[in-house]
């Protein structure tokens, strides 16, 4: 094991080495060995002649942390719901890259904060539902006995999507739609990979999750039993986000991955990285199993700002809803 | 000569005074009542009760702030004399170092002990392997290494028969007379206090009287003792 | 004088003590210092504080009541195996949540072998999910840790007292009465203050097993407050309520704790005498139950797991070394700082306060602190593993606390005072008496401080490094990039190695000591 000292030793003296060093800062899939991160370092070292260097864990409460004197040249894998906050630090700065070109469901305008992939969320279901929802009306009439799994809100950045999905069809009826929702509702957990355990697991029947999940079931699985329901009124949007920080010390190269963020070398390594649809990606270069899976005609999204002022007391609905 | 200068022991509300002297090479029964604070006495004497006030000297020098190893005594106690999980050499060479790095003279002189209290060729023992005696000549023989010139016996052989206490006793008098060692022994047997003591502490009320020739004592005993002796 | 500590103990153990004050109150006070004012608490942190409270009463209360029977039946009991039924029901404890979890799930879910039972003969089934579940997997978890420490309290009441209670023709009730109630009244009350402090801090499995919202704990508003609102104004003050509530507790079972000393025996055997026939019967029905309870998610996780073992790659086996060499380390280290402090420790409130902070510490509190604490000076990826060992040596403490204050008391009322007559002192003393004494709980703390870094994750979230992963966290990996057959591979190795660390320790304390 190494010491404290010893490790920052040598670490000094490889930032002296190789002067040349991205520092990105990522969420802990998003660079594990099973993630699309270490295709990406390959790739962007190939044409930056540089170093890039993953450091992952809580990547926004981390930055905030830190402030102003963070290592992080760019910040990659922040959720929706953490843009206001980031962007109300006044750490970031503008990602400069020409949004109106990706191939997203949805028009992108924010300059600071640039989509690196996107989902729909989806409840996802087996061959054991045999007449899936077809709308969030039909999934709150599914009969009681259904078991449905979900993440907590204030945990779980899909937790906290779903209940802008509801705010944005419900309004001031989402009370009255968490109530009907309640007797399905299993159980709810801290974060995804429980939930999608007890979905796998057969414990539950369906599973907040994305609409990019059965891609990996049939690509590395062959099972083509998990089906995302689609829903008529839109399924909620689902988009990771990357951005440079403005105080880094390698500006022009964290410019630099900001563009490769957009260019086939990024975005090929998403479907089968992240198992969701890159952010800007020709179909055709997407995986046969991408181009064919079921999507919603539309999608819903509720703005960055709008959701943060709504937070609050859509989590406290959603609570009340579910404990009735 | 061991000393007691207005000591005064506390436990609780319990209460003991003491306030003489000792010889050297004096041997002295410690009778009285149950729960009269015999052990209490013996305990202070060792370091395990703190004198609320007063003082325990030996030759002159106060000892009663010294740690109970550090001073000038030994002690068997009613019960637990022995390491359960060290053999008997090592139990006996704790005598010697209590950090028991033994030399191999140390070694021999540990082995000599133990043939002199007639347990040769044992060493290699567990204390639970031998029998109520042989851990008490265990013991014994550690109290011959040690070679303190106080020595404290808080009943230890109290679990004995008749005839094994004697000749424990017959062994504690051999060792403590070849030292020249000032003795202390707690005991209920009026017989063993004729025997083994010149004279005798009546510990009862509170308080541990100056010492007394047995004889006389026991001829014709107090009112305190009168009701214990029946 | 009377027999004290010697003054490098008193020392060692005043900075062992104050690093786990810095650990615990240290990193709450880096938090609050960070924190851009303290906003009050709203209507949801009050609500979770009423559900805290309540189901870590319970919980405590449950596995305390529950854990008695077994641990008299297996202090009673001499059967083959017996050795391994321990070890194995002492596994629950030190599972990581997600598995217990996915564990509990496959034995007592809508879908799991309870139920498909209950199905079967027609009955109604049960649920898992509500305050039921959380106090189902509280118990799961902590029962365990319970019986073993009732465990301990029987065994250290010497086969002589036995011997003599059998030659007076006492029945169980009036062994019950003389030796085993004083021993419980001691033992019970420090039991049931760790497991309330676990279940205080308690939030992935609560809330899994919780139903729905209802169930939801003063951590999870923690986690909220770091993670949502980056509000460490609210995370300081949730984190202080937590302190607060254990440390009420840790002052009330401190009042009701009552020392027992029974003076010590020669060792050996503890043989009884009373309680034959349908005692006999009872006491073998309580240790199957027991077994089946605890043991039935564990063979779960274990069946799960053999197909993914062989699929695993090699980054998951060397995760397992690092987290073994961690987990090593880290029980070294509470050793180093347990031993000192509870040999130091006369019954003190502070020995219990200090001994029941770590575990009503949060997880989250102590991360965030120490990145704050640390970041300016070192890269925290590159201590990650060090933080690791550390963080969870002092969480370890109080357990191994738990095991060696009480016997350091037998010690020093039994061989101590002898070792003491005979001037022994310093690292000697240390080898030939203290060591020797303490064999048993100092295997049974290492094991537990070993078992427990092995399945943590909980305070490196901040500090976690991509190439120096450790095997739970490896495991939540495969679970994040959906491979569920791999991560239940892992479970499996993670499970095994940390049985493997606690009853290889454990079992060296064990040896030659007669049970």
């Amino acid at each position: 094991m190494k010491t404290p000292l010893i490790a920052a030793g040598f670490a000094l003296v490889a930032h002296m080495a190789t002067a040349e060093t991205l520092t990105v800062y990522a969420p802990d899939y998003f660079a594990s060995e099973w993630g699309p991160g270490p295709a990406i370092k390959t790739a962007f070292e190939a044409e930056c002649s540089c170093e890039l260097e993953f450091v992952t864990g809580d990547v926004l409460p981390r930055i905030l942390l830190e402030g102003a004197r963070s290592d992080a040249d760019v910040a990659i894998g922040l959720s929706q719901d953490e843009m206001a906050r980031a962007a109300a630090s006044g750490l970031f700065a503008a990602h400069g890259q020409d949004v109106s070109t990706l191939t997203m469901p949805v028009s992108w305008e924010d300059d600071t904060f640039l989509p690196f992939d996107w989902s729909h969320l989806a409840f996802i279901y087996d061959q054991r539902t045999e007449t899936p929802p077809t709308s969030f009306e039909a999934l709150l009439a599914m009969p009681d006995e259904t078991r449905i799994v979900i993440q907590d809100p204030r945990a779980s950045a899909a937790g906290l999507a779903l209940v802008m999905w509801v705010e944005e069809l419900y309004g001031d009826k989402a009370g009255g739609a968490w109530a009907r929702l309640a007797p399905k509702i299993l159980t709810v957990t801290k974060g995804w990979s429980e939930a999608y355990g007890m979905f796998t697991e057969g414990e539950a029947d369906m599973v907040l999750s994305y609409t990019t999940s059965p891609a990996y079931h049939i690509m590395a699985e062959g099972d083509e039993s998990k089906k995302a329901a689609i829903f008529e009124e839109g399924n909620y949007l689902y988009v990771e986000l990357a951005a440079q920080l403005a105080g880094t010390d390698q500006p022009d190269l964290a410019q630099r991955f900001m563009d490769f963020i957009l260019s086939d070398g990024f975005q090929t390594a998403i479907p089968e990285g992240n198992w969701s649809f890159p952010a800007k990606l020709d179909a055709e270069k997407l995986p046969e199993t991408f181009r064919t899976l079921p999507v919603p005609d539309k999608a819903l999204y509720v703005d960055a700002k709008t959701a943060e002022a709504m937070r609050d007391e859509a989590i406290e609905t959603w609570r009340q809803g579910l404990s009735q | 000569m061991l000393a007691l200068e207005g000591l005064r022991l506390t436990q609780g509300s319990f209460t003991l005074t003491a306030d003489w002297a000792l010889p050297p090479g004096a041997r002295a029964a410690v009778i009285g009542p149950s729960g009269a604070g015999k052990s209490t006495l013996l305990m202070g004497i060792a370091g395990f009760v703190e004198p609320a006030a007063g003082r325990v000297l030996w030759d002159g020098a106060e000892i009663s702030a010294l740690p109970p190893g550090a001073r000038p005594v030994s002690v068997l106690f009613q019960e637990e004399n022995l390491f359960g999980h060290l053999s008997v050499a090592r139990n006996t060479g704790l005598g010697l170092r209590p950090d028991l790095r033994l030399s191999a003279e140390e070694l021999q002189r540990v082995e000599a002990a133990l043939d002199r209290v007639g347990l040769g060729g044992k060493g290699g023992r567990l204390p639970r392997e031998l029998s109520g005696g042989q851990r008490s000549r265990v013991a014994l023989a550690r109290v011959l290494l040690r070679a303190r010139p106080v020595l404290l016996l808080d009943e230890p052989f109290a679990a004995l028969g008749p005839a094994l206490k004697r000749e424990m006793l017959a062994l504690v008098e051999e060792i403590a007379g070849e030292s020249r060692a000032t003795v202390l022994m707690v005991t209920h047997d009026p017989a063993d206090a004729r025997a083994f003591a010149g004279q005798t502490v009546v510990v009862a009320d509170g308080q541990a009287a100056p010492p007394v020739e047995t004889g006389p004592l026991l001829d014709d005993p107090p009112e305190a003792l009168r009701a214990y002796l029946g | 004088m009377a027999a004290g500590s010697q003054p490098v103990t008193r020392s060692l153990a005043a900075l062992a003590a104050a690093l786990v004050l810095a650990v615990t109150l240290g990193t709450l006070a880096a938090v609050a210092w960070r924190a851009e004012g303290f906003a009050g608490v709203g209507p949801a942190a009050r609500d979770a504080l009423w559900f805290t409270l309540w189901q870590a009463v319970v919980s405590a209360s449950l596995s305390v009541v529950l854990a008695v029977p077994v641990a008299r039946a297996l202090a009673r009991r001499r059967f083959r195996g017996r050795g391994a039924v321990i070890t194995l029901m002492g596994a629950p404890f030190i599972l990581p949540t997600i598995v217990a979890v996915l564990g509990l799930v496959a034995v007592f879910g809508r879908s799991g072998v309870v139920n498909v039972a209950l199905r079967a003969l027609g009955l109604p089934e049960v649920s898992p999910y509500g305050p039921q579940g959380v106090i189902l997997a509280h118990v799961f978890f902590n029962l365990p840790l319970a019986v073993r420490l009732v465990l301990q309290g029987w065994l250290s009441i010497p086969a002589e007292r036995f011997r003599l209670a059998a030659s007076l023709g006492m029945e169980a009730g009036a062994v019950q009465r003389a030796l085993e109630w004083p021993m419980l009244r001691s033992v019970l009350p420090g039991a049931w203050l760790l497991i309330f402090a676990l279940c205080l801090t308690s939030f992935a499995v609560a809330l899994a097993l919780g139903g729905g919202p209802g169930a939801t704990t003063v951590e999870l508003a923690i986690y909220q407050a770091f993670r949502f609102d980056y509000d460490l104004g609210a995370a300081s003050v949730l984190g202080l309520v937590q302190f607060a509530l254990a440390g009420v507790a840790a002052a009330l079972a401190w009042g009701l704790a009552r020392p027992a000393v029974f003076a010590g025996g020669l060792g050996g055997v503890v043989r009884r005498w009373d309680g034959g026939g349908w005692l006999r019967l009872q006491d073998a029905t309580v240790i199957a139950l027991a077994a089946l309870f605890l043991l039935a998610p564990l063979l779960a996780v274990g069946l799960r797991g053999i197909t993914g073992l062989a699929e695993m790659p090699a980054t998951v086996w060397w995760a397992a070394l690092r987290s073994l060499l961690v987990a090593l380390a880290s029980a070294a280290l509470c050793l180093a700082l347990a031993l000192p402090m509870a040999l130091a420790a006369r019954r003190g409130l502070w020995v219990q306060l200090v001994g029941v902070l770590p575990i009503a510490a949060s997880p989250l509190v102590i991360g965030t602190g120490l990145f704050i604490l640390s970041y300016r000076w070192v890269r925290p990826d590159e201590i990650a593993l060090a933080v690791t060992a550390l963080v969870n040596a002092v969480l370890a403490l109080p357990f191994a606390l738990a095991a060696l204050v009480p016997a350091t008391r037998e010690m020093r009322a039994g061989s101590g005072r002898l070792a003491d007559s005979l001037g022994m002192s310093g690292w000697p003393r240390m080898r030939l008496v203290t060591l020797p004494a303490l064999r048993r709980p100092i295997g049974f703390a290492l094991g537990l401080a070993a078992a427990l870094s092995m399945g943590d994750l909980g305070v490196i979230a901040l500090f976690a490094d991509g190439d120096t992963a450790t095997l739970p966290l490896q495991l939540y990996r495969l679970m994040a990039s959906y491979r569920i057959d791999q991560a239940a591979g892992a479970a499996l190795l993670l499970l095994a190695l940390s049985l493997g660390l606690f009853w290889g320790f454990d079992r060296g304390g064990r040896a030659n000591a007669g049970a």
